[in-house]
């Protein structure tokens, strides 16, 4: 019999990019986008979050172990590629090299980006939702940092949107052309509205009243 | 005047620059030749000219271009080298619509034996550990094949194009020394049995032997395959198919341990 842990691997890593990884990412652009609303709403959108029984489990199971091995796979799967762009211009080979790059970028940017609002929290004694609001709106006041945010943003999500035009030709759902090419089109409209929430939440935490509000607060 | 126009004709040149390599072990060097223009030139007569007198721009007699070519039109596969940057086929490469100089090398996503002669086999062992036939061999009577629709047919008629030429190798990135990837083409010819009536009593075995290591889950999608293909095979649409084969394939497999 043929081996097929290749075949395996590869769909396990297309699927976590969706569940639970995708999935995760929307969720947290979700959380995040109640700043907009002010510093209350994302308060209390924490609160609701930190209130799920076994949260640590759920990270570790649901959102770390999946991310990693679609992180890690996903590198090897990029450094086994020859791109060829320079040869065959077309717009899915540029995708297809652009999937590459932004998954790279999404890596370094979710490890720079855990440091920074999650490891070095545990550092700190137990913070409550208004600690974590104000080191958040503390760390986006930088505009330096703002703009790399906003950067890896819109990187990732390319990322998971292309993603999921490839994941619908990957388990063999958007077959001929015509389909694929309504979801590009269906992609490239989530891209925008998924990068705006995502800009928007940046804006929120980055705007110095935003700050002045979490104080206020507590 | 008219015999001026003639002389000025007659020394109009094509520039040719070629990627050269002696043996399968040497190393690749360029080399260039400028040869007479005749109207209607393809690379097969270009290199034809430089047979019958192989003396390269520097005005040294060199060993002529070596290439493989046997139709002439397309339909063979053989011809296939790398011509201004496109894998394609030589004997329909026409000089009048080259930029020029024209620089041709070989397929190096395959061994290369000497100039732009290349080993296809890996394409012959791909057919092989797909299963890309169908068994009905024997000497008792088997009766008559089962009828097909029209539809059916057109659609396996575009799969049965191929000539096993390379071309969708060379430009897939994911082909390449790293990569175990047995490339498009196998995944279009599956699918062409698999959809044959006869062919599909043996579906499973193919979709099984497609998704072993190296097979289809290496595609990444870049559409490469389909954009170079000179038969116009609707490659991608061939892949997709067989990821819902293999997706139905997987379930099935998993639920009947
Ligand atoms: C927020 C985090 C991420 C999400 C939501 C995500 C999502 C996705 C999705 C949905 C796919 C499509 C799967 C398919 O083609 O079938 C994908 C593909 C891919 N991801 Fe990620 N991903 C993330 C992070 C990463 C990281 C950190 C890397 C590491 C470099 C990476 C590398 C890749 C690669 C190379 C592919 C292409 C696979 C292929 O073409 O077969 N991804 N991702
Ligand atoms: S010689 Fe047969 S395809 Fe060119």
């Amino acid at each position: 019999m043929s081996n097929q842990t290749d075949f395996l691997n590869r769909r396990l890593h297309s699927l976590l990019g969706v569940i639970p990884v995708g999935f995760f990412l929307l969720e947290h652009f979700y959380t995040n986008y109640h700043a907009t609303q002010g510093a209350d709403a994302f308060v209390e959108a924490v609160n609701f979050l930190w209130a799920i029984p076994l949260l640590p489990v759920l990270e570790i199971f649901f959102i770390f172990i999946p991310l990693m091995y679609h992180a890690f796979y996903g590198l090897y799967i990029v450094f086994r590629a020859k791109n060829n762009v320079s040869q065959f211009g077309t717009f899915r080979n540029y995708m297809f090299v652009i999937q590459r790059i932004t998954g790279v970028i999404t890596l370094i940017f979710i490890i720079w980006h855990v440091w920074q609002t999650r490891i070095q929290l545990l550092f700190d004694s137990t913070p409550t939702a208004h600690e974590l609001a104000m080191d958040t709106a503390s760390i986006l006041s930088n505009d330096v940092t703002a703009i790399l945010y906003g950067i890896a943003v819109i990187s990732t999500v390319f990322h998971f949107c292309n993603g999921m035009w490839s994941f619908l030709v990957s388990w063999g759902i958007t077959i001929g052309p015509r389909a694929q090419l309504v979801s590009t089109w269906v992609w490239i409209v989530a891209f925008v509205v998924i990068s705006y929430f995502g800009i928007s939440s940046i804006l929120a935490f980055n705007d110095p009243n935003f700050a002045i509000n979490v104080t206020a607060l507590q | 005047m008219s015999e001026q126009t003639a002389v000025v004709e007659q020394q109009k040149t094509v520039h040719l620059i070629f990627t050269r390599q002696d043996g399968p072990d040497s190393k690749p060097y360029k080399e260039e030749f400028h040869v007479p223009y005749r109207k209607n030139m393809n690379i097969i007569s270009a290199m034809m000219e430089i047979q019958r007198n192989p003396v390269n721009s520097k005005g040294e007699t060199v060993a002529p271009i070596q290439w493989e070519s046997n139709c002439l039109e397309e339909v063979c596969g053989a011809c296939s080298m790398v011509i201004n940057g496109k894998p394609r086929q030589a004997c329909t490469a026409l000089v009048d619509k080259l930029q020029q100089p024209i620089r041709i090398g070989p397929m190096n996503t395959f061994p290369v034996v000497r100039d732009l002669v290349v080993n296809r086999g890996r394409m012959f062992d791909a057919l092989k550990k797909v299963k890309a036939w169908i068994p009905v061999d024997g000497t008792h009577d088997l009766g008559p094949a089962p009828r097909q629709s029209a539809i059916e047919q057109q659609w396996r008629y575009e799969l049965s194009k191929c000539m096993t030429c390379g071309v969708c190798l060379e430009a897939c990135p994911n082909v390449n020394d790293n990569s175990a990837f047995i490339g498009p083409f196998a995944v279009g010819q599956v699918t062409l049995f698999n959809a044959h009536p006869t062919g599909a009593l043996n579906k499973e075995e193919r979709t099984d032997a497609l998704i072993s290591d190296g097979g289809l889950q290496q595609c990444g999608n870049s559409q490469n395959c389909v954009q170079a293909c000179p038969k116009g095979i609707p490659l991608t649409t061939a892949i997709a198919t067989m990821n819902r084969e293999a997706t139905k394939h997987m379930f099935k497999k998993w639920l009947s341990f």
